[in-house]
């Protein structure tokens, strides 16, 4: 039986959808329903372009601020100009935010019962992450494109080759990547939407204490530590190199291996965060 | 089984199913005839709406078996999906894209493919008379519009059951009776619905049939008008203008009482109320032998039996007494009390607010 017949007649007319389809059918509609649901975000920017604006202002701001008040009186060592120094930065800290976007976005649908929607429908059940997912990426790409732009307008330039311009870009969003778990488990966990908003200030230091706008030798050494050892710092320490930017890099082992460590840090943190996202999902049916 | 499993949309036997120390069911059964409109009825955390997760296959049950379009919810999960719509308790749809947008999304997420499922998109728009809206964002549509778009997002297979949980909880008298006039409509077309509502007058309205559902058991299953009956019905109600009249309305109430119903007198309030059959018959019958016999009352008119009065009259206590849950020695009280907090996610009204267990009043 085809499905074209459940269109006949009113909304009870005809009957159900055939029964389920062979392994292969399963895979293609497992990449089809991850298709619609990236649609719909995308159809999000289309409908709120203003999303946009209000994901990067903080990031614009601070590019602003960061070049044109404090610039002047930042002194990084090396001679090297702030703001060659503190737009890689400026890149990791609106990939690391990101994850407070797709935070919220999971919430709002698990609040609105369309999660549920969802679940209740014969679709793939991976779409719902899987699509989240993708969007998030291309949404952070979007993001990523609108602010190189920005840095492009004050004076950033990339003394990087084509490859390892492209490459450091691709490290940002392998950071991205690994946060959205983080971001699909909190907003899993989350009662409301409230409580995903007042994320920011856990997620405010998480992005601040780390090498994006000082570096870490410039801070008391406990923090120092601390800021090394942030993910975030070793995506905007390896984006610098990448860049080429010339700024001095501390002498410890994470310091140095910044361009291993923008790898493996997102990869841990897949490892750890995707199995328990994908956990809290499945304990939606309990 | 499965021969009764096809004779009914709907088949639930002894469901059991915990939050934590909760029992949220406790041996719920469940038999809904193909093409009628069902209505569960119960307090808030009777069960209702744990009993529709389990049935829509969005929680697991614990124990016991449930059919619906004949397939098993635990064994066939995604068969049973290819078989329903559900309505929850909020309008599930996005509010940011539009009204058909909305539509197509869910129709090509149902696998209908891009062509069918904007022609359907349109049908259902017609049919829930969104035509107008179709291209405007739900966040600025009213309460009854948004359920409305809930449901034909609910129906874009055409579902053989549909489950309603709670559909017009929020909703103003207007968003009230859009969709119930929808629910109507549909159940007209041929659809099986299983809608779950703690408004009697809803119940009332919309069901052929209705189990009463507390605290995770069944209670009973009966037509409306039998329930009505088992209950009591409408009664007449005077309110005496004076203390000394009260005999002489109590004759006046008692001549137009259904029959076996007596009036009752709550003496303190100057309340006379009693069971009737024909209810204007009797209203009129009344008010013209009190003026007759020179009576002036305070008030004077029909009342339908609260849900509260319901419980009472079933289950022999109220669907929330307070008096109950305060009782410290109860030991269900104290169960009630160990809300699992991992519960939160998944039933938000089902654990904690149910009334309390207590023997002495089942």
């Amino acid at each position: 039986m085809s499905v074209d017949e459940i269109t006949a007649g009113g909304p009870s007319g005809g009957t159900a959808a055939s029964d389920p389809d062979g392994p292969e059918r399963r895979i293609y509609w497992a990449v089809a329903d991850c298709w619609t649901i990236v649609r719909r975000d995308l159809t999000h920017l289309v409908k709120q372009p203003s999303l946009i604006a209000w994901q990067l202002g903080f990031p614009i701001v601070s590019v602003l601020l960061f070049v044109y008040v404090f610039g002047s009186a930042m002194d990084v060592g090396g001679g090297v100009d702030y703001t060659t120094y503190a737009m890689p930065g400026m890149f990791a800290m609106t990939m690391a935010f990101g994850f407070m976007n797709t935070a919220g976005a999971v919430v709002i649908d698990k609040e609105r019962g369309v999660t549920d929607r969802f679940r209740s429908m014969p679709m793939a059940p991976s779409a719902v992450v899987t699509g989240r997912g993708v969007s998030d990426v291309l949404h952070a790409a979007l993001d990523l494109l609108v602010l190189a732009v920005i840095a492009l307008v004050v004076g950033w330039r990339s003394d990087g080759g084509a490859l390892a311009t492209l490459y450091a870009f691709a490290l940002l969003l392998l950071l991205r990547f690994a946060l959205i778990w983080v971001g699909v488990w909190i907003g899993l966990l989350a009662p409301n939407q409230e409580s995903a908003n007042n994320l920011f200030a856990v997620a405010f230091p998480f992005g601040m204490v780390s090498s994006v706008f000082t570096p870490p030798s410039a801070m008391p050494d406990w923090l120092g530590a601390v800021a090394m050892w942030n993910p975030v710092s070793s995506t905007a320490t390896a984006v610098r190199e990448l860049f080429e930017a010339g700024a001095p890099v501390g002498d410890s082992w994470i310091e140095q291996h910044a361009e291993l460590m923008a790898v493996v840090w997102p990869l841990v943190i897949t490892a750890v965060f995707l199995p328990l996202a994908v956990r809290k999902f499945g304990n939606l049916a309990r | 089984m499965r021969t009764r499993a096809s004779d009914h949309s709907v088949l639930a036997e002894g469901l059991r199913k915990s939050y934590g120390e909760k029992r949220a069911l406790d041996g719920f059964d469940l038999a809904v005839p193909r093409g009628t409109v069902y209505g569960l009825l119960g307090p808030n955390g009777a069960g209702k709406t744990t009993a529709v997760r389990i049935l829509s296959t969005l929680a697991r049950l614990d124990e016991g078996r449930a059919w619906v379009g004949g397939r098993d919810v635990r064994r066939e999960p995604r068969a049973v999906r290819r078989r329903i719509g559900l309505t929850g308790q909020n309008a599930a749809v996005d509010e940011i894209i539009t009204a058909r947008q909305n539509l197509e999304m869910f129709g090509r997420l149902f696998h209908l493919g891009t062509a069918r499922a904007r022609r359907r998109a349109e049908e259902l728009l017609d049919w829930f008379s969104l035509a107008e809206v179709a291209d405007k964002q739900p966040k600025g549509f009213s309460g009854g519009m948004r359920r409305r778009l809930d449901l034909a997002a609910s129906m874009i297979l055409a579902p053989e059951v549909l489950f309603l949980d709670e559909p017009t909880t929020g909703l103003d008298p207007r968003g009230r009776s859009e969709v119930w006039q929808a629910v109507r409509d549909l159940a007209a077309d041929g659809t099986t619905v299983l809608l779950t509502t703690h408004y009697l007058d809803e119940a009332d309205r919309l069901s052929d049939r209705l189990a009463v559902i507390d605290r995770g058991r069944n209670v009973t299953e009966d037509t409306p008008s039998g329930l009505k009956r088992a209950i009591g019905g409408d009664r007449i109600e005077v309110v005496a203008g004076a203390a000394e009249d009260i005999p002489e309305i109590v004759r006046a109430v008692a001549r137009v009482a259904a029959e076996g119903g007596e009036p009752e007198t709550d003496i303190e309030e100057l309340r006379v109320h009693a069971p009737v059959d024909d209810r204007v018959a009797a209203l009129t019958e009344a008010a013209r032998s009190l003026r007759d016999a020179g009576v002036a009352v305070a008030d004077i008119g029909l009342r339908r039996p609260t849900l509260d009065e319901v419980f009472l009259a079933l289950t022999g206590h109220l669907a929330a007494d307070p008096a109950d849950s305060a009782d410290p020695a109860d030991p269900a009280t104290a169960d009630e009390a160990a809300r699992p907090a991992g519960a939160l996610d998944t039933a938000d009204e089902e654990p904690g607010q149910a009334g309390p267990r207590s023997e002495a009043s089942v």
